[in-house]
């Protein structure tokens, strides 16, 4: 009687040790997984980045090579600098290539477009892109059209 | 103890705990052969574990047990199957399936074992039936019986395929006495025309003893006494005495554990007071 | 350091618990072939189980699908995007409620009744008596219900998607204006076979499996008292529920993640 109400104790738990693990590997399959990617972190300063905020996509050629895990504000310039996380395949981007922040579609989500530039010299952990471009902020187009168009 | 020739079921040195409490402890048994063996003892001993041990629904801790021959304690699940097809047993609560008419209960054994055609079939269960007095009943549903009836058609299903081995739990409990009279007489009856060996476990002295050619009384996991009905009413064991003659009180004590009665009732402390 | 005791004991029979019901799915699982050579079995549990069902579930469907046309309405209605209802409606339905609230409702109508019909079976001394009568009630008691489970809980769950596609047309179409060409045209264009119906179908073959087995298991495991049956239909539909909404969880990731 004894030996048997061990076994199932036994079976319960290997049971439950199984659907503890699945619902681990859910809840990393969830998680797109990149958080914990192997890579190299640069940053990049911006006057505006828009609706852009952390795990934003950071894309080369339209593909997701990255992720952004942080945005600060620097509080001598005021200007937003963003951390990002770059895929540690990608270690051959040029030291001036450009970070974009454009918009996925109409209504999208922001995400940051590298371009790359012609430099010899690559990224590497933590240096910082010389040049970027940054959110358009719809009411500035508005009002910039507006303004050209006032002064034809 | 009586040896007999060729018993139908034995049961050699048995134990079987459940949990703690010992049921069963070192218990030989033998039944003979086409006679009606009762096996009886106060409330609560394993009677009815008894028969689920020899049926082969339980398996012992120790000990081994015969029924026709076939180890039961050591045969494989298929052999077993096969064995109980030879046995029969009429439970306490009757048992029967309430989803099923009267005519289908009595009809299930012999539906799933054989491949008899319909009619041979329902010439049978008539004719069980009309062993029991219920050929009238046989479209019933068991909701609609009384418990004695219920008890009449649960026999008819056991017996469906002439068991060698009938076994009875209990039959007589809370009967009125023209139910008792009718069982007892089926038993007897049954017994005989089958050639059955019946295993009768009960309670009701009077009744048991009426019918039962041989008698185990068990206790404590024990078997205490046993022999022909008459020879227990002056038996050695006080147990058996006590048991066999309706004594409220010895070794089966009458007060349930309690603490001193003095202390309970709180007399010592008045007592005390008095005393100037 | 009564209350840990209390709480280890407590975890311990959990783990008990969900050992002999996974034991116990190996024996239904063996008695399965046999059980499916019985069709008259079959039939009859199907009915009880599954046609019986019917009522509560298209009902449940009609009011769901009403209530997610008229919330994807509300929700659209601000994006100016109304045309694509019948795709929110119907990819809702054929991912996720469909199969959840079916195998849910199944659990509470169905389920419990399988319950209590077989405790009451033990109390009663059928199962044993049928024992010993030597027909296993596992294959006969037991497998025809599991396999009538794990058959009605898809079927129900597909006509549960089309009376609630349907509703979801009746309020938005009719009612509010929601353009009847597009509400059907963007269904037909937006819902994949494979990843979304196939998924659904998927999943709500899991969801019976899960209700069929616990529903038997709980009988057959309960205590043969009146008390101990009630306690048994109580814990297949707390632990059904719970089982669906967990294996969901783990379906959808799997199915729907990156």
């Amino acid at each position: 009687m004894n030996t048997h109400r061990t076994v199932e104790i036994l079976v319960g738990a290997f049971v439950a040790v199984g659907i503890a693990a699945l619902f681990i590997l859910s809840i990393q399959m969830s998680n797109f997984g990149s958080t914990s990617v192997k890579g190299y972190e640069i940053t990049a300063r911006f006057d505006n980045v828009g609706g852009l905020t952390e795990r934003s996509p950071v894309k080369l050629a339209g593909l997701t090579i990255g992720r952004v895990t942080d945005i600060q504000i620097d509080p001598e310039t005021f200007e937003a600098v963003a951390t990002l996380r770059i895929d540690g395949r990608y270690n051959n981007l040029p030291r001036d290539t450009i970070a974009s922040i454009y918009t996925a579609g109409l209504l999208g989500e922001q995400f940051i477009e590298l371009s790359p530039g012609a430099d010899e010299a690559v990224l590497g952990h933590g240096d910082q892109l010389m040049l970027t471009q940054s959110a358009v902020i719809l009411e500035r187009i508005i009002s910039q059209f507006l303004f050209d168009k006032a002064a034809e | 103890m009586v040896t007999m020739a060729d018993p139908a079921v034995v049961l050699e040195n048995v134990s079987f705990s459940r949990g703690d409490r010992v049921i069963f402890d070192g218990v030989d048994m033998q039944f003979p052969r086409g006679e009606i063996t009762a096996v009886m003892g106060p409330s609560g001993t394993g009677k009815t574990t008894l028969l689920r041990l020899i049926g082969g629904q339980l398996k012992p801790d120790a000990g081994r047990i015969w029924v026709d021959g076939v180890e039961v304690t050591r045969i494989k699940r298929r052999d077993l199957y096969e064995l109980r097809k030879r046995m029969g047993i009429l439970f306490q609560s009757g048992g029967l399936f309430t989803d099923l008419t009267v005519h289908e209960n009595v009809a299930f054994m012999l539906r799933e074992h054989s491949r008899l055609p319909e009619k041979l079939i329902n010439h049978i269960v008539r004719m069980k039936l009309q062993a029991v007095g219920l050929r009238g009943a046989a479209n019933l549903m068991p909701a609609q019986l009384s418990g004695g009836m219920a008890r009449r058609v649960a026999l008819a299903r056991a017996i469906a395929m002439d068991p060698t081995v009938m076994m009875y739990d209990e039959p007589f409990t809370g009967q009125d006495p023209i139910s008792m009279g009718v069982l007892l007489r089926l038993i007897e009856s049954l017994n005989s025309a089958l050639g059955m060996t019946s295993i009768l476990v009960s309670h009701d002295v009077q009744e048991a003893f009426s019918i039962a050619r041989h008698v185990y009384v068990i206790a404590e996991g024990r078997v205490v006494g046993e022999g022909t009905p008459e020879s227990l009413a002056n038996h050695d064991s006080q147990w058996v005495r006590q048991f066999v003659n309706g004594e409220p009180d010895g070794p089966v004590p009458f007060h349930y554990p309690a603490n001193d009665l003095v202390a309970d009732f709180g007399l010592g402390r008045m007592r005390s007071r008095e005393e100037p | 350091m009564n209350m840990l005791a209390a709480l280890g004991a407590a975890v311990v029979g959990a783990l008990q618990h969900m050992g002999k019901t996974a034991l116990f799915f190996v024996l239904v699982l063996r008695a399965v072939p046999g059980a499916l050579r019985r069709p008259s079995l079959l039939v009859t549990e199907l009915y009880a189980i599954g046609v019986l069902s019917l009522v509560i579930i298209l009902i449940s469907g009609a009011f769901v699908g009403l209530v997610l046309g008229l919330q994807g309405y509300n929700i659209l209605s601000k994006f100016s995007a109304t045309e694509s209802l019948g795709v929110i409606v119907a990819l809702s339905l054929v991912r996720e409620l469909g199969p959840v609230v079916t195998a849910l409702l199944f659990a509470g109508r169905a389920g419990s009744s399988i319950t209590a019909e077989i405790a009451l079976m033990k109390t009663t001394e059928q199962l044993s008596a049928m024992e010993m009568m030597a027909v296993d009630p596992i294959k006969r008691v037991i497998a025809p219900r599991f396999i009538a489970a794990l058959i009605a809980v898809p079927l129900l769950t597909a006509m549960f998607n089309v009376v609630g596609i349907a509703s979801g047309y009746l309020i938005g179409g009719v009612v509010l204006g929601v353009d009847a060409a597009a509400y059907w045209e963007q269904i037909v264009r937006q819902v994949d076979f494979s990843d979304d119906i196939v998924n659904g179908i998927v999943k709500s073959v899991a969801f019976g499996v899960l209700a069929g087995l616990i529903a038997v298991f709980e009988g057959y495991n309960a205590t043969p008292t009146s008390l101990g049956m009630s306690r048994a239909t109580t814990r297949t539909v707390v632990i059904t529920s719970l089982a669906v909404l967990g294996m969901d969880f783990i379906l959808t990731a799997m199915m729907f993640g990156n």
